[in-house]
C-alpha cells in the first residue's frame, strides 16, 4: 500500500491505475465474504433472532384490551379516574356492548384473566358478567351492569382497567422486578422484601451461578494443570474422562445425580456401610441448592477444563524452572509467574460456565427443590403452566440482558473470535 | 516421525551432548528456549535426535517417575496433587458409570437393591432394555431424533461451514458483529431461546411440526460449526489458494482440491458438534415440538416427570455407548488432522 | 466421499420409509397425563377400541400437563395436531371459554346408561362445561410409610405434626389444596376455608402454618414424584392423585398407607380440540370410551371413580391382583367421610395473586 501511493502512476495491464483495481478487487472481495454469510445471517435472523424479538414485542405487548375493548377504552380517556365518580352511562354502554360481543368470539374471560395478572378479582368479573350480558338489553346499562356484577360500581374496577388499556405496558416488568402499581392512586411502589420474588430468585440464581463457577474453578485448575503437564499421548487418553461427560447427555447426567444424591441413594448408602452417618442420620442432598450446586458443577466442569486445558498447554514449563533456578520457592515461582499466565483461560471458562448457569433449567427444576431452583424455572412456569406470558417473556428479557452484559465482557477478555472448542 | 520445536525439554537435556559431539547447532525459539536448528541440519544429525527425542519421550511416559532431587515435602505435594487430580477424575467419570448397573434394575425405582448389592442374579433384569426396544414411544423417539438431527445437522453444517468461509476472507466487513450474532444462540440461556420459538413458531405455523424442531435445532447447532470451522481457518495459508489460482486451477477446482480437503476435519467436527446438540437437546424440544416429534431427551424428560422407570436409565446407558463410539471418531479425526499438518509447510 | 454420499442416502431412505409407514393408519393422538393413568386408558379404552377398530391407531402423548400453552399455540399456528386430551375440569372450563376446544352435544354424541338414563342424566353434575365429558372422579390425597412411623396416620393435621411423626413430606409446589389443608389444621371450619382465604389475613395465616413444616417439605411438581419420594424412603408421607398411591401400595408393593382425610374431590374428563383434524372418528372413540361398561373397566385399573352413575354398581375387581376396587375408591363412603371439593370460581380469580405470594413465601 504505501509504495502503492508513492507511484500513483503505477497501471495494470488493461490500464486501471493500480490504485483502483485494488479497490474495486477489495469491494469486490468483500462482497464475496457478505454474500457468503447471507444465507447463514439470513437464517440465524429468521430461526432465532426473530423468536428473540417475538419475546420481546411479548413483554410489553397490550394490544389485546383496544382490540377487544375499543369503544370502552376510547370513551374512558375522557374519564378522569381520580374525581371519584364512576364513569358516563357512554362507557357502560360501550362496555356492555363488547362484552356481548366478546363473549360470542370467545374472548372475554382472556381480556379477564389479562387484567387478573394486574388485580386479582377480574377473572371472574368478566366471566360472571359474560354469563349475565346477555339479559342487560335495554339503557341504562350502569344500573344493569352493577346488577350482573357489583363490582362494576367499584371505581377501582375501572381505575385498573383505564390504567391498563394503551398499547403497551409496562406491567409485566414491574412485576419481573417486585414492583407493583397502585391504581387507586396510580403509584408505583416496590413489594416487602417478603413479599418479593423475582429479585430474589435472580439474586440466588446469579449468587448459586457464582459459586458453581468457582467451584468448578477449584477443581478443574488442578486437572487442567495435570493434563498440561503430562505427556500428549496420557493427555490424549485422560481428556476423554472430560470429554465423555461433556458429550453425555444432561438429562442422562442428572438423572445419574438423584440416583447418587437421594436419602437412600449411593453416597447415603457408602456413608452409612463405612459408619460416617447412622440411619437417622441420611444427609439431605438433593431436592435442594446443594442438589443443584453439586449436579450442575459436574455438569459444567468441563466449560471450564477445556479452555483452562487450551491456555495451559501454551506456557512453556521452563518460565517457572527459570523461576526456581533463580531461587524462587516452587510456591512462589508457580504463583507469580504460572498462574498470571492461565489468565485468559479463567476468564474464559469462568465466564462460560457462569452464562451457561444463569440460564439453567432443566437440572434446578428435576434436583433443586424449592431453594435450589432457578430464575429459568419461573420463566418455564409461566409459560407452560400459569400462562401469564408477557410476564414469563419479561423476566426472559431481563435474564437475557444480564447474559449479554456478561457476553460483552467475555469478548473484552477472550475475544469471541478466539473461540475453540476442546 | 519427524522433529518438533515443541520437544525443547527432551533437547535441553540432548544439549551437551548433542553440541559437543555432533556439532548440532542450537538456536533461541520464539518461546526464548533453545532447540536445535531444526531447518539446517544434516541426516546424520537428525538420525540422531531422532533417536535421542524417541528414547526420552519413553521415559517421559512414566510419569510417576519423579527427579531424584526433590525434597520429601515435594514429594509429598506430587503425590497428593496426583491424588486430588484422581479424584476429579473420579468426580467426573463416577456419575456415568452409576447408571449402568441401575439400568439392570429388577424394580421400578432408581435405587441399589440389597439383591443387585449381592450381585444375586435376580436382583438384575433386561426389562427396561425390553421395554426401550419394544415400546412405540421409544421406537418414535429414535426415529425422530436421528431424523431431527440429521437434517438439523446438514442445514447447519452447509450455512455455517460457506458462512465461516466468508468470515475468514481478509476483508470481511463489520467481522465481529457478525460473528457475534452467528454464535448467539449458543450464549443465548435455552429456556429464553425456546420461549421465543415457541412463541414465534407458533405465528408461523411452525410449532409442532419437524420443519419447526429442525430449525430450531439448526440454529443451535450452527455456532458449533462456525467456531470449529473458522479456527480451522485460522491457521489457513492463503497463499495456498493463490498458488492454485496462479497455476491456472478455475476457481471450482480450487475449491475442491485446495480448501475443502485442508477444512474437512473441521467441518467434521462441527457437524458433530452440530448432531449431538440436536441428538442432546431438550428444552427447545419441549416446547417447539410436540409428541409427534419427541426425541429421545423428550420421551426421557416426560419419563423423569411424570412414569419414573428405568427405561431411561437403559436409554442413557445405550446413548453413554453412543457418545464413547462418537468420541472415539473425533480422536481418530484429529490424529488424521495432526497427521496432515505435520507435512504442512508453517 | 462416495461412501459418505452413499451413508447420507441410506439414512435419508430409513428415514423417509419410516415416514411414509407410520403415516397408514388413522392415527388418533389422544393426549394424557402418563404412567399408570394412561396405562389404565389404554387398558379400559383405547385397546379395546383398537381391538375392534381397525385401521385406527391410538397414540398416547403424556404432556396434559402443559395442555393449555400447547392448545393455544397449536391453534394459533393452525396445526393442531392432537385430537382429543384428557384436561382437569378446571381447565376444560377455561379452553371452553376461550374457544380452544368444541362444545358436546352430550346427549347426542355419548351413549345412553346402562340403566337407560340419558347421559346428561346419568353424569348429572359432573358436567361442570359444555366441553368436557366427564371420565373419573379423582382426588389429591396423602400417603405415608407405615414403617416409618409410631402409629397410624388418621388426620391430615398429622402432616403438620412434626413431633409426633418426623421426617419429611412432599406437597405439591402450588397453593392449591396445601393452603386449605393449613387453614383446616389451623382450627379454620371447613365450610368457611374459602371466605377465610379471600383475605389477606387468612392468607398470612395458613402461610403461618405451613412455616411449621417448610424446612421438612420436599415440593414436588409431577404426579409421579410422590410415589417415587416414598418408595425410596426420601419422605414419610406425600400428598399426590389417589390412583397414583394405590399403585404404589397395591402393585408395587411398598409399605404404605391411604391418610383419606379432607382429600380434594376433582374431575378429570375429555375435551375435543377444536382444530382437531379427525373429529368425526374421536366422536364414534368418545361414544365407545365413555359408556357405562368402559367407565367401570377403567376401575379395574386404576382407583379413581368412574363419573356416570350407572358405572357405580358395575365396578369390580383389579384386574390383574383381583382385588376388589370399590373400597379404594375416593368416592368409597369409608374414605370419603371428609372431603374438600375443589373451588373451581376461587382458584380462577385468585390463582396468580396466590401462586406469587407463595412463591414468595417459599423463597424467604
Amino acid at each position: 500500500m504505501e509504495k502503492n501511493q508513492e507511484n500513483i502512476s503505477l497501471v495494470t495491464a488493461d490500464g486501471t491505475p493500480l490504485k483502483i483495481s485494488l479497490a474495486r478487487a477489495q469491494r469486490r472481495s468483500k462482497i464475496i465474504a457478505f454474500l457468503m454469510v447471507f444465507p447463514l445471517l439470513l437464517f440465524i435472523t429468521i430461526a432465532f433472532i426473530g423468536p428473540i424479538a417475538d419475546m420481546l414485542m411479548l413483554s410489553v405487548d397490550n394490544s389485546i384490551v383496544k382490540k377487544i375493548l375499543p369503544k370502552s377504552a376510547e370513551a374512558l380517556q375522557k374519564w378522569d379516574e381520580y374525581s371519584g365518580q364512576l364513569p358516563d352511562e357512554e362507557v357502560f354502554a360501550a362496555i356492555v356492548e363488547e362484552i356481548k360481543q366478546a363473549k360470542a368470539s370467545k374472548q372475554h374471560t382472556k381480556i379477564g384473566s389479562r387484567f387478573n395478572y394486574e388485580s386479582s378479582g377480574f377473572s371472574s368479573l368478566f366471566r360472571k358478567t359474560g354469563r349475565k350480558v346477555k339479559k342487560i338489553k335495554s339503557p341504562p346499562f350502569k344500573d344493569g351492569l352493577i346488577k350482573a356484577d357489583k363490582r362494576w360500581g367499584e371505581i377501582y374496577t375501572w381505575q385498573v382497567i383505564k390504567q391498563n388499556s394503551s398499547n403497551y405496558t409496562d406491567g409485566y416488568y414491574l412485576a419481573a422486578l417486585d414492583f407493583k402499581r397502585e391504581f387507586s392512586s396510580g403509584n408505583i411502589k416496590s413489594l416487602e422484601s417478603k413479599d418479593s420474588i423475582y429479585l430474589k430468585l435472580f439474586f440466588r440464581t446469579i449468587l448459586l451461578s457464582t459459586l458453581i463457577t468457582f467451584l468448578t474453578f477449584v477443581i478443574g485448575f488442578p486437572l487442567s494443570y495435570m493434563l498440561s503437564s503430562v505427556s500428549t499421548r496420557i493427555s490424549n487418553i485422560l481428556i476423554i474422562f472430560v470429554l465423555l461427560p461433556f458429550w453425555t447427555s444432561l438429562l442422562v447426567r442428572t438423572t445419574s445425580w438423584i440416583a447418587l444424591l437421594q436419602q437412600e441413594g449411593v453416597i447415603n448408602d457408602f456413608l452409612l456401610l463405612v459408619g460416617f452417618i447412622n440411619e437417622d442420620g441420611r444427609l439431605a442432598m438433593i431436592h435442594n441448592a446443594t442438589g443443584t450446586v453439586v449436579a450442575m458443577t459436574h455438569i459444567l466442569l468441563p466449560f471450564m477444563v477445556l479452555p483452562l486445558f487450551s491456555v495451559m498447554k501454551t506456557i512453556p514449563k521452563s518460565y517457572v524452572r527459570a523461576a526456581i533456578s533463580l531461587g524462587a520457592h516452587p510456591w512462589k515461582a508457580f504463583w507469580k509467574i504460572y498462574f498470571p499466565n492461565t489468565g485468559p483461560g479463567i476468564g474464559a471458562g469462568s465466564i462460560l460456565v457462569f452464562i451457561l448457569a444463569i440460564g439453567y433449567y432443566i437440572t434446578p427444576a428435576l434436583v433443586g427443590g424449592s431453594s435450589g431452583t432457578f430464575i429459568s424455572n419461573r420463566i418455564a412456569y409461566h409459560i407452560s403452566s400459569s400462562l401469564n406470558w408477557g410476564l414469563g417473556s419479561a423476566i426472559g428479557v431481563i435474564l437475557l440482558g444480564i447474559v449479554l452484559l456478561f457476553f460483552v465482557l467475555y469478548h473484552r477478555i477472550v475475544g469471541i473470535n478466539n473461540m475453540k472448542l476442546g | 516421525m519427524i522433529l518438533h520445536d515443541y520437544d525443547y525439554e527432551i533437547y535441553a537435556s540432548l544439549r551437551e551432548e548433542a553440541q559437543d559431539k555432533l556439532k548440532i547447532t542450537y538456536v533461541t525459539d520464539r518461546y526464548g528456549n533453545y532447540i536445535p536448528d531444526i531447518e539446517n541440519i544434516t541426516s546424520a544429525q537428525e538420525e540422531w535426535l531422532l533417536k535421542k527425542v524417541e528414547e526420552a519421550r519413553k521415559i517421559k511416559v512414566n510419569v510417576s517417575s519423579l527427579p531424584p532431587y526433590l525434597s520429601i515435602p515435594e514429594r509429598i505435594w506430587h503425590y497428593t496433587f496426583w491424588i486430588i487430580c484422581g479424584a476429579v477424575l473420579f468426580f467426573l467419570i463416577f456419575p456415568l458409570l452409576v447408571i449402568i448397573p441401575l439400568s439392570f434394575n429388577e424394580v421400578p425405582f432408581f435405587t441399589f437393591t440389597k439383591k443387585m448389592l449381592a450381585f444375586d442374579p435376580d436382583g438384575y433384569s433386561l426389562q427396561w432394555y425390553n421395554d426401550f426396544f419394544t415400546s412405540l414411544n421409544w421406537q418414535g423417539a429414535v426415529r425422530n431424533s436421528v431424523f431431527i438431527a440429521f437434517f438439523a445437522t446438514i442445514i447447519s453444517t452447509f450455512l455455517g461451514t460457506l458462512a465461516s468461509l466468508g468470515l475468514s476472507r481478509p476483508h470481511m466487513p463489520y467481522r465481529t458483529l457478525i460473528m457475534s450474532l452467528l454464535i448467539s444462540p449458543m450464549i443465548v440461556p435455552l429456556i429464553i431461546s425456546a420461549a421465543g420459538m415457541f412463541f414465534f413458531y407458533s405465528r408461523i405455523g411452525l410449532q409442532g411440526t419437524h420443519l419447526g424442531v429442525i430449525l430450531a435445532h439448526a440454529a443451535l447447532g450452527t455456532p458449533f460449526v462456525v467456531i470449529t470451522v473458522t479456527a480451522t481457518l485460522t491457521g489457513f495459508d492463503n497463499n495456498l489458494i493463490r498458488a492454485s489460482q496462479s497455476l491456472g486451477a478455475p476457481p471450482t477446482t480450487t475449491f475442491f482440491k485446495v480448501i475443502v480437503p485442508l477444512i474437512t476435519p473441521g467441518v467434521i467436527s462441527g457437524a458433530l458438534f452440530a448432531f449431538v446438540t440436536s441428538f442432546d437437546e431438550v428444552v427447545v424440544v419441549l416446547f417447539v415440538g410436540s409428541y409427534k416429534q419427541r426425541t429421545i431427551p423428550w420421551q426421557m424428560f416426560s419419563g423423569i416427570r411424570e412414569q419414573i422407570s428405568p427405561t431411561i436409565l437403559s436409554a442413557a446407558t445405550l446413548l453413554i455407548l453412543i457418545t464413547i463410539g462418537m468420541l472415539t471418531t473425533l480422536e481418530l479425526l484429529r490424529r488424521r488432522t495432526e497427521r496432515l499438518r505435520g507435512v504442512t509447510p508453517s | 466421499m462416495n461412501y459418505f454420499m452413499r451413508t447420507i442416502m441410506s439414512i435419508t431412505a430409513f428415514v423417509v420409509v419410516g415416514m411414509v409407514s407410520q403415516a397408514m393408519a388413522t392415527e388418533l393422538v389422544v393426549v394424557s397425563w402418563g404412567g399408570a393413568y394412561t396405562a389404565s386408558q389404554q387398558n379400559a379404552y383405547h385397546q379395546p377400541y383398537m381391538d375392534r377398530t381397525p385401521g385406527v391407531k391410538i397414540v398416547n402423548d403424556d404432556s396434559a400437563g402443559s395442555a393449555v400453552a400447547k392448545l393455544r399455540a397449536m391453534k394459533q399456528a393452525g396445526n393442531t395436531t392432537w385430537d382429543l386430551v384428557d384436561a382437569v375440569a378446571s381447565d376444560a372450563m377455561m379452553l371452553c371459554d376461550e374457544g380452544l376446544v368444541d362444545e358436546i352435544d352430550h346427549n347426542s354424541v355419548l351413549a345412553n346408561g346402562a340403566d337407560g338414563s340419558s347421559a346428561t342424566e346419568d353424569f348429572g353434575d359432573f358436567i361442570v362445561s359444555p366441553c368436557f365429558i366427564p371420565q373419573i372422579v379423582y382426588s389429591t390425597t396423602f400417603g405415608y410409610r407405615k414403617d416409618k412411623v409410631s402409629r397410624p396416620m388418621k388426620s391430615v393435621c398429622d402432616v403438620f405434626d412434626l413431633k409426633s411423626f418426623p421426617g419429611k413430606r412432599s406437597l405439591e409446589k402450588k397453593p392449591i389444596n396445601n393452603l386449605e389443608w393449613a387453614l383446616i389444621c389451623d382450627g379454620v371450619s371447613p365450610s368457611k376455608v374459602y371466605d377465610v382465604l379471600g383475605t389477606d389475613a387468612g392468607v398470612r395465616r395458613a402461610l403461618a402454618k405451613l412455616d411449621t413444616i417448610k424446612s421438612s417439605v420436599v415440593w414436588w411438581t409431577a404426579g409421579a414424584q410422590t410415589p417415587q419420594l416414598l418408595a425410596d424412603g426420601e419422605v414419610v408421607v406425600g400428598s399426590t392423585y389417589n390412583g397414583r398411591l394405590f399403585a404404589l401400595i397395591e402393585e408395587q408393593k411398598q409399605p404404605v398407607a391411604m391418610l383419606w382425610d379432607w382429600q380434594v374431590f376433582d374431575l378429570d374428563g375429555w375435551v375435543v380440540p377444536s382444530e382437531g383434524k379427525n373429529k368425526a372418528e374421536v366422536m364414534k372413540y368418545l361414544r365407545f370410551a365413555t359408556d357405562t361398561q368402559r367407565l367401570a373397566d377403567q376401575a379395574k385399573f386404576i382407583s379413581y371413580g368412574p363419573t356416570r352413575a350407572s358405572s357405580a354398581p358395575m365396578v369390580g375387581n383389579h384386574a390383574k391382583l383381583g382385588i376388589a376396587m370399590a373400597p379404594h375408591m375416593p368416592t368409597d363412603p369409608n374414605n370419603a367421610k371428609t372431603t374438600l371439593l375443589f373451588n373451581y370460581e376461587f382458584w380462577a380469580d385468585n390463582r396468580d395473586d396466590l401462586d406469587a405470594k407463595f412463591n414468595a413465601w417459599l423463597l424467604k
